[in-house]
């Protein structure tokens, strides 16, 4: 194995293009180096991309923030421009292990792992987050949902690399927020999740609404109707019931060892319309 | 009276709290464990293991990882003899596969390198074929007609003919007429409870270096609970003499019971003796899971008969424990424990092992215990519920006490259950009022304790300071507990005594550190070396004064003439009879040696406040207060350590930690992240309260404390989520999944 | 495999090793180093045992490549206290037996400390969930969070 800290973007992604064994880029290494230990995967070479410049930098744009593909959980955790327009997102991102792992792990890198339970990318499919990837051919951008392609699968072309993460703009009255089961209270792979992300009318009521369930299916899901239940609602018990029986209806999980189809398929609604109200208390709190 | 036996005393320094003598290597990482310690030219050994869960091993071939470089030794099955004796042969089959590979994970070749990458490396050269044999790891479906065989012809003389190979062990214990007891009863209830394999989930992976040198001797440096038993095992299997291996415990982190048996240590001074070279043998948290540890899981039948008043008429229970790939007895101790809390006129308890392809179970915190308890406390409490009756008074009702004639076998001596009844019952805890999807569970436990084999040597130092050598690794804190000792006994200040943990060669033979028995039997024999270097000084200044030595006694950490009659000398303190040993006929040290007994047997009490999410069957531990007997606590920071840590294991056990296996027999968690043991934000804080009812076999009225808090979690915590939700739950652990589909079937 | 030389600031002072580019930053604290402080509890992150600071963040070190660390300013336990005189943590430890078999102590008091470093005064909630990576199969937990509370309300003070 060789380990390459690459000095650009374009250094890495020539490497990685370039290579014909198999390279595994290296950011915050809290996957990657679980699969080094188990032997699940024997690279030939490892590109470390932080300290390319620009990676671990969160810069505001158009309203929005462009956040680096080497950004660790605490260091976006402790940015209060990111947490107070995206709490969902950053919730979402900072459940991801310990807070050792916080000290290390990405977004970027949790969507890139692949995992159906990740639990950066419920919040960022919610938050119609997009993906600036730079590869041999330049570079493009790409919704978050987009990326995954299954388990440990991406649709990542060879010799790309996910450069940052775009979160956009809110309207004044707007939030999201991400829950997720686990068994015990910190430490665990979701078994089931959900991240809404939501804007309110003047009225107070649900003008629009985005929901993703993760752990329930190869990728994340959209829950189109489940958005559509809650919109011009102001999130009455029977909205809610309704809106998680929509997030039920479309999961497609698998029974593992940490849990079964019954229960994810149950508990993915009871995360969305949890995870509903507590986005539309955070909006609702706006002015 | 027995010298040894229980005398009331005021506690000048037993019963404080200092601090322990290992403390700040601890807290700075200075502290060796088992897998800091180097040795020169040290080589780095891997272990292969068995993909499957049962296969025939057809053939290995070992030639080309030989021929790796940096290779220097590789050893099998082929490189050890047979040991006659049954239980030896388990323990090395359970080391390195012969013939059959048993479990997930079994040993069945291992390589000294001198890298790890080059061990790691040769690993994957070595070709086994293996002929892929039908597995069972269930123990109900083990016990079954035509269920895989595991092992053949290993049932024990008392299982009867007809059963399954796979059955190697029965036990019976109680007294009385069950028909005549279920008749007086107004209400009966029959349960079944099933438990999963659970792992001691020590931090600290086992790990070893071994060094034999071509003239026969070594050294091994290991994490162990019993560095004498380890030695035993290790000798015989490598067909060595005891004096010529020299084992060193390492300061070890954690074993509650999984250390207690070799894994791979015996492999380790295999590929040292081949290789000529230390070798150093670390396993992974994947292999510590896999091959190492775990408890028995059971299969349980519980019948308990009460009266309308609370009277229990009648208990019966039928335990079917599986601990792995191997015959054990550890049922027995479950079939002991079972109704041990009660006085009861007939009861009865039958058990069971069954042979299943998991690894060899290992001992874990009062094993067998916490099982069969769980199914008795919780038919005991569906019962308080059906009558209406308090859980506290039907227990109080129905405690053993002074003169029970306990549920197997043995008449109690002077016991702590009702006065740690009521002090639960007097607690705040217990009044205290409980919200919506919230319950209360509560639940006894018990435990025998143990004492064995000991002995310790006390040093008078001549600057007035003593060493305290025994035999026992410290595993929470012993050394401080011991240290407290001596220096109550000789009357001189803790921090004047100086407690180290011998190595083989060093000290005579000790039991391993289990049985909740280190505090209790190291510090009886403590106290009496103690004695006899108090006897011996006694006889110095004797001789110093002139006088007969019986004329000295001890007081206050001096020797003083016995009474006016004995003369009129100055209390010449140990310090100075110390300074003049020399002149006085040398040095001056205590001995004693003894196999322990009337350890002291050890009730606890625990409540445990729940409250369920009814919409995921999440569990979260509210409020928890632990009730123990101890005796007498000598550090009662480090009893509380003890009852806490007990109390969250068990609810780790209740709540969420099991092995789980796949389809194909194959160990599906074998690591932290998905075998759950409790993590910080699951818990509140664990109130305890020490009783201390003194154990008549201790001269201080010591009881072991380790290992009686793990055996009430379970009943306490299935207690309270049953009576939070209204649904009585019968099988550990009460995983969210569980819980919920329980719920949902409720309507 | 070729191994890298790697320059880099631990506990303070500068320290040069070489590493093969697959080794954790663990493996060379405590294999090239003589470092053995940091404990290989699980090496995959679940167990908090290896913990130590790289540039001021908490982090396990066994997932952390000993090659990442150039340039870097590495703190681990054997860096804690000052000379002879314990850090106000390492003594709460002692004093509150906040430790039985000791093995998740070293890990434990790094991640305290970060957080006592952010925060000086931490809920038990807060403290709870800080140390929920920290593995401990002894105690319970009840006894360290009264430990790292006392020694909180000591440096508070200070």
């Amino acid at each position: 194995m060789q380990y390459v800290a690459a000095k650009t973007a374009d250094e890495a992604v020539a490497l990685l293009a370039g290579h014909s064994g198999m390279a595994r880029v290296l950011a915050g290494g809290t996957d990657l180096l679980v699969q080094l230990k188990s032997g699940m995967v024997e690279p030939d070479l490892v590109v470390d991309i932080k300290r390319i410049p620009g990676m671990k930098d969160i810069t505001p744009e158009a309203g929005g923030f462009r956040i680096g593909a080497a950004v660790s959980g605490a260091e976006l955790g402790e940015h209060a421009g990111v947490c107070a327009l995206w709490p969902g997102v950053v919730e979402g991102f900072n459940l991801i292990g310990s807070t050792q792992v916080q000290g290390r792990a990405t977004m970027a890198g949790n969507l890139c792992n692949a995992s159906p339970a990740g639990d950066a990318v419920p919040s960022l499919v919610a938050a119609d987050a997009i993906a600036r990837i730079h590869g041999p051919n330049g570079s493009r951008d790409c919704p978050i949902g987009d990326i995954p392609a299954g388990p440990g699968r991406t649709t990542l072309a060879k010799g790309e690399i996910v450069t940052s993460i775009f979160l956009p703009a809110r309207p004044a009255r707007a939030s999201d927020a991400y829950l997720r089961f686990i068994p015990r209270t910190e430490m665990d792979i979701a078994v089931a999740s959900a991240g809404v992300s939501l804007v309110l009318a003047a009225d107070g009521a649900v003008a629009s609404a985005r929901v993703a369930l993760g752990a329930v299916a190869p990728t994340v899901l959209l829950a189109e109707e489940a958005a559509r239940v809650i919109v011009g609602t102001k999130l009455d018990d029977d909205t809610l019931a309704r809106m998680a029986a929509a997030c039920s209806a479309i999961c497609k999980p698998i029974t593992d060892k940490r849990g079964t189809i019954e229960f994810r398929t149950k508990t993915a609604g009871v995360m969305a319309k949890r995870a509903a109200r507590i986005a539309y208390d955070r909006a609702g709190a706006k002015t | 009276m027995a010298l040894d036996s229980y005398q009331k005393r005021t506690f000048k320094q037993v019963g404080t709290r200092p601090n322990r003598p290992d403390g700040v290597d601890k807290v700075t990482g200075r502290a060796m464990y088992g897998a800091d310690a180097t040795a020169p030219g040290m080589l780095h050994a891997k272990v292969l293991r068995s993909p499957h869960a049962h296969a025939r091993i057809v053939s290995i071939d070992t030639a080309a990882a030989e021929a790796l470089p940096g290779v220097k030794a590789v050893v099998t099955a082929a490189d050890f003899g047979v040991p006659e004796d049954a239980f030896l042969r388990d323990v090395q089959d359970h080391c390195m596969a012969r013939e059959k590979a048993l479990y997930d994970g079994h040993a069945v070749a291992a390589v000294a390198a001198t890298t790890l990458a080059a061990a790691k490396a040769a690993l994957k050269l070595i070709k086994v074929q293996y002929e892929v044999l039908p597995h069972v790891t269930d123990a109900d479906e083990a016990m079954k007609p035509g269920a895989p065989v595991v092992q053949a012809g290993r049932a024990y003389e008392n299982v009867p003919a007809g059963m399954s190979e796979n059955v190697t062990h029965h036990c019976e214990f109680g007294h009385g007429d069950l028909d005549a007891g279920f008749a007086k009863a107004d209400h009966i209830i029959e349960r079944h409870f099933k438990t999963a394999a659970t792992h001691q989930g020590y931090i600290e992976p086992n790990a070893c270096l071994a060094s034999v040198t071509s003239d026969g001797k070594a050294e091994l440096w290991v994490c162990t609970q019993g560095q004498f038993f380890y030695r035993t095992l290790c000798a015989a299997i490598l067909g060595m003499e005891a004096s010529q291996l020299r084992v060193t415990a390492s300061e070890i982190g954690g074993g509650f019971g999984g250390k207690t048996m070799v894994y791979m240590e015996p492999v380790a001074l295999a590929l040292s003796r081949k290789a000529g070279r230390p070798v150093k043998l670390v396993l992974t948290r994947d292999e510590v899971f896999r091959a190492t540890g775990p408890t028995v899981s059971s299969s349980m039948d519980v019948k308990i008969g009460m009266t309308k008043d609370g009277r229990i008429t009648a208990g019966q229970a039928v335990l079917r424990y599986s601990g792995g790939a191997f015959p054990n007895t550890t049922v027995d101790m479950g079939a002991q424990a079972a109704f041990a809390a009660y006085d009861l006129d007939a009861v009865r308890t039958f058990g069971w092992n069954v042979m299943t392809n998991r690894p060899k179970e290992s001992a874990y915190r009062a094993p067998g215990a916490p099982l069969s308890i769980y199914g008795v406390e919780s038919v005991v409490d569906e019962l308080c519920q059906h009558f209406g009756l308090d859980p506290l008074k039907v227990r109080l009702l129905n405690a053993a006490t002074e003169g029970t004639k306990s549920s197997y076998g043995p008449t109690f001596p002077a016991i702590g259950l009702k006065a740690t009844l009521e002090a639960a019952l007097a607690h705040p805890h217990y009044s205290a009022p409980l919200g919506t999807n919230q319950g209360r569970g509560v639940s006894c436990g018990f435990w025998f304790n143990f004492g064995g084999n000991t002995c310790v040597s006390l040093s008078v130092n001549t600057d007035g300071t003593v060493g305290v050598t025994e035999g026992n690794p410290d595993i929470g804190g012993s050394r401080a507990s011991i240290s407290l000792m001596a220096a109550e006994e000789l009357g001189i200040p803790y921090e004047k005594i100086r407690t180290i943990v011998a190595d083989t060669s060093s000290l005579g033979y000790n039991d391993v550190t289990d049985g909740s028995r280190v505090t209790f039997a190291v510090g009886l024999a403590t106290i009496k070396a103690a004695r006899d270097a108090i006897r011996k000084m006694c006889s110095r200044a004797a001789k110093i004064w002139g006088i007969d030595e019986e004329a000295v006694e001890w007081v206050d950490g001096a020797a003083v003439p016995a009474g006016p009659n004995a003369g009129k000398f100055p209390p010449m303190t140990l310090a100075e009879i110390a300074a003049v040993s020399a002149e006085t006929g040398g040095p001056i040290s205590g001995h004693y040696e003894v196999n322990a007994d009337g350890a002291g047997v050890s009730f606890g009490v625990h409540l445990c406040d729940i409250e369920v999410d009814p919409e995921t069957g999440a569990s979260k531990v509210l409020r928890y207060t632990v009730f123990q007997d101890a005796g007498k606590a000598v550090h009662p920071s480090y009893v509380e350590g003890q009852m806490q840590g007990g109390a969250v294991q068990g609810i780790g056990w209740a709540l969420n930690e099991e092995y789980i296996y796949g389809a194909d027999g194959k160990l599906q968690n074998p690591g932290f992240l998905d075998y759950r043991i409790p993590v910080s934000s699951d818990l509140p804080m664990i109130d305890t309260v020490i009783l201390e009812i003194p154990n008549p076999g201790h001269p201080y009225g010591v009881r072991g404390v380790g290992e009686t808090g793990i055996v009430p979690p379970l009943a306490a915590t299935a207690n309270a989520v049953s009576r939070a939700v209204g649904v009585r739950m019968t099988e550990l652990p009460m995983s969210p999944p569980k819980l919920l589909k329980a719920l949902e079937a409720k309507g | 495999m070729k191994t890298i030389h790697v320059s880099t600031t631990i506990n303070g002072d500068p320290a040069e090793f070489i590493c093969t580019p697959d080794e954790t930053l663990l493996d060379v604290l405590r294999n090239r180093l003589g470092l053995t402080g940091a404990k290989e509890g699980c090496g995959t992150g679940d167990c908090g045992a290896c913990s130590v600071t790289v540039n001021g963040r908490l982090v396990c070190s066994c997932l952390v490549l000993g090659a990442e660390a150039q340039d870097a300013e590495i703190s681990t336990i054997e860096g804690m206290a000052d000379a002879d005189t314990l850090h106000p943590l390492q003594r709460a430890f002692i004093e509150h037996a906040a430790l039985q078999c000791g093995i998740c102590t070293p890990g434990i008091l790094v991640a305290a400390k970060a957080l006592l470093e952010k925060n000086p005064d931490p809920s038990d909630e807060e403290l709870r969930y800080w140390l929920a990576g920290n593995l401990c199969r002894c105690t319970g937990y009840d006894k360290i969070i009264r430990a790292v509370q006392a020694a909180a309300a000591e440096m508070r003070g200070a």
